[in-house]
């Protein structure tokens, strides 16, 4: 297969979703009630939620009627502006700008363990010298997974035995990389509901004992499943609550899921998306550029 | 949070008071809080759209429109609608009866939990007297045959690897093995695979045709969106299933992905996964599924879980409550009691309309910290003082405030909680010698649920 590039394969992860948006934009002419009424069905459709889509929707009607755009790819555009605008920036990016300490947080099976796993083999493409900190202590066999991402990458794994306590291994894991002068830290937590508050707590005191004992700076980064739905909101609300988050990382928008919730995650937490997974493979973890997203959401010029 | 369906279209029908009698575009009102309450609960758009269509003409009704209490209808209709949509078939595990060893296959999306939940699975049946080996089918993720060995060798459920490199041998290895160690059931757990991802939902078709499973069941996690019907509809076009686990419910998900797949494949829920622990699979109830997607609470569940709890020694000192008043040490085991249930947080959750009271509560409200604060008082009393809180004069309440690292006024605050209390206990007290009963069953049953209403939340009103 060649090699594509970023926007493209970017578009092909996202082609369904274009797809069902453009079924609503090819309609030639005039724009009447039914398109906003689709419109707003079909962000609904794409997890974005009820209330944001309401609100997209009236705000680009106001600008239509104001800015006279009648045309469907006027709208389009402007669409795409309106849904970018609602993404803020990242000030920094702690995966390119080291030295840096990353810990990944998220729920079970959000893809934690295997984004450790490409960001590490990333970093080794780029020259980085990187260690993987395996504090996912609790869950069978998450430390030879992670051991296994290692191998592949090139990248050490600092890490103990399964039910060590997990603030104490990423103690062990920063010491260790400053001994070494590495530059950036990659540490892999247990998966966990939002709901468990003893749980929350002992993440909490992980991230606080990384936060305290570590020169380099240190981000949190919430790793979250595209497919996930409303309840992704209330899970992102409850981590940023207890461990102050700095961005995020949405993973396997290369299924039919449109990743909605990651628009009204980033605009109503004030949450940079860092990363977003379209694939299986290494360069398939990509940075994220709003803009780009939301055009290739929209779909443009097709 | 939400608020719970209930209370919304009571604010909705608030607004309509006075006004005799629904008329259509009323109920178009109530039809449009539905709306939103299914679409908040991850419904998909498709089968919102037609569920709201259905339950807007039986609302139509003229009996409906003249009753009383037009929320409480409303909400009936949906309820029973969804009610009867999500298990109208039959929901149990079949077996095949004259085939050994009985094969189930699970299959699903990355991360959805079918690992763990060919564990939790195999724990159950294991429970039910069978003997289950567990195949770990999952050559593509890293170490997912370490984590299945590690889950086994927990539940003491033999897990039977293969070579770990081609799934459809692995699988055919684990039917001979199972029959060589006499096990009556295989689950195979298979890889996570992206429904549009051909290759390997051609392995997860491969797999099925080598081990002809008598039961292959989509692990869906409680979380997913609107893509849920995609999922679903290529599983059930490719591999075909014959039901669903839906994984992660003991999160805050309101799960209305269960609604979707029903609606959409017609497949049943047979199974819902709660929690971390191999004893968290549980059988699934549709009428409680129903009031979660629609936030009104899991009642029943809660009194399960308290049943599960409670254990004789605690009615006995109910009774003893009955006869001799309730004691700071009682305020004590209650608040252990519901800390063992799970936190406040958890059963505020479950209780209707109790989140809407929450919100109406001052911002230090209620969580599990307060749970602390008082215990922590408590802890401070002396023996005396628990058992008869009568006596806790000011200097004692000084003593203990500065025993417990509190104020005074949390100290105050908490005696007070404990003489409402006990007026309650009073009540209760005079109901059931009225009944004539000396501590029978019933009113037992009406002190666990009283003190449970208690619990210092106060407040808690009911839906309707």
């Amino acid at each position: 297969m060649p090699k594509m590039g970023i926007l493209d394969s970017l578009k092909s992860g996202l082609k369904r979703s274009r797809e069902a948006i453009n079924e609503i934009f090819y309609m030639g002419g005039e724009v009447d009630e039914d398109f906003w009424e689709d419109l707003e069905d079909t962000l609904v459709m794409g997890d974005m939620g009820a209330e944001v889509a309401m609100r997209v929707t009236d705000d680009l009607r106001e600008q239509a009627a104001r800015e006279n755009l009648t045309r469907a790819d006027q709208l389009r555009d402007a669409l795409a502006s309106r849904l970018a605008a609602e993404f803020p920036t990242a000030e920094r990016d702690p995966f390119t700008d080291v030295p840096s300490c990353v810990l990944f947080v998220g729920i079970n099976g959000a893809g934690k363990t295997t984004t450790v796993g490409k960001l590490a083999g990333r970093a080794r493409e780029a020259g980085l010298s990187c260690v993987i900190g395996g504090a996912d202590t609790f869950r069978a066999a998450a430390i030879e997974q992670l051991e296994v991402w290692g191998q592949r990458a090139g990248v050490d794994v600092i890490t103990r035995e399964r039910g060590a306590d997990p603030a104490s291994v990423c103690y062990d894991v920063v010491e260790e990389a400053e001994r070494r002068g590495t530059e950036l830290v990659l540490i892999d937590t247990a998966g966990r509901l939002h709901t468990s508050s003893d749980l929350m707590r002992e993440l909490a005191k992980v991230v606080s004992v990384t936060r305290k004992r570590s020169k380099l700076p240190v981000s949190v980064v919430l790793v979250i499943d595209a497919t996930t739905g409303q309840n992704g909101l209330n899970q992102a609300r409850e981590f940023n609550e207890a461990l102050e988050l700095d961005g995020l990382i949405v993973t396997k928008l290369d299924g039919t899921a449109k990743g909605g919730i990651a628009l009204a995650i980033s605009s109503q937490l004030g949450l940079p998306i860092y990363r977003i997974g379209v694939g299986e493979t290494l360069d398939d973890l990509q940075t994220f550029d709003a803009r780009e997203f939301c055009r290739a959401l929209v779909g443009e010029g097709m | 949070m939400f608020n719970s369906l209930s209370d919304r279209l009571q604010d909705t029908f608030d607004k309509l008071r006075g006004k005799g009698r629904l008329t259509e575009e009323d109920i178009n009102l109530a039809m449009r809080e539905i709306r939103m309450a299914l679409l908040e609960a991850d419904v998909n758009y498709r089968v919102v759209k037609s569920f709201v269509a259905r339950c807007k003409e039986k609302c139509l009704d003229s009996e409906v429109l003249d009753s009383l209490s037009p929320a409480q209808n409303v909400v009936r209709i949906v309820l029973d609608e969804l009610t009867a949509l999500l298990g109208s078939t039959e929901s149990k595990l079949t077996l095949a009866q004259n085939r050994t060893p009985n094969v189930i296959m699970l299959v699903g999306l990355q991360g959805s939990g079918k690992t763990t939940a060919a564990a939790k699975l195999a724990y159950l049946l294991k429970g039910q007297g069978h003997s289950p080996l567990l195949a770990a089918c999952d050559t593509h993720r890293p170490a997912a045959a370490d984590q299945l060995a590690t889950l086994g060798g927990e539940i003491g459920v033999s897990v039977f690897r293969g070579d770990g490199r081609d799934a459809v041998e692995v699988a055919r290895g684990a039917i001979q093995e199972a029959v060589d160690h006499l096990n009556d059931i295989v689950i195979v757990d298979t890889a996570g695979r992206l429904q549009i991802d051909e290759e390997m939902m051609q392995e997860a078709v491969a797999i099925k045709q080598a081990v002809r499973p008598d039961q292959i069941l989509m692990v869906v996690d409680a979380m997913t969106g609107q893509d849920i019907v995609n999922v679903v509809t290529e599983f059930a076009n490719r591999v075909d299933f014959d039901g669903v686990i839906m994984s992660k419910l003991d999160g805050d998900a309101r799960g209305g992905g269960a609604l979707s797949v029903r609606e959409v494949t017609g497949k049943p829920i047979k199974f819902v996964s709660m929690g971390e622990k191999p004893d968290s699979l549980e059988v699934f109830h549709p009428d409680r599924m129903a009031k979660r997607i629609l936030g009104m609470g899991d009642v029943v569940g809660i009194i399960e879980q308290a049943q599960k709890v409670a254990d004789e020694q605690q009615l006995e000192d109910a009774e003893r409550m009955l006869r001799e008043g309730f004691t700071m040490d009682d305020l004590l085991t209650q608040m252990q009691q519901i800390r063992k249930m799970g936190g406040l947080q958890k059963i505020m959750g479950m209780i209707p309309g109790m989140e809407r009271a929450m919100s109406q509560m001052p911002a230090a409200g209620m969580d599990d910290s307060q749970l602390t604060r008082i215990e922590s008082i408590i802890h401070s009393m002396t023996r005396e003082e628990r058992a008869r809180p009568k006596i806790i004069n000011g200097q004692r309440r000084k003593r203990i405030a500065d025993g417990s690292g509190h104020s005074v006024q949390e100290v105050n605050q908490l005696i007070k909680q404990w003489s409402e209390m006990n007026k309650m206990m009073g009540k209760v007290r005079g109901m059931t010698q009225q009944m004539g009963g000396k501590g029978g069953r019933k009113s037992r049953r009406a002190m666990q649920q009283m003190m449970r209403n208690m619990g210092g939340m106060g407040g808690g009103r009911l839906p309707f």
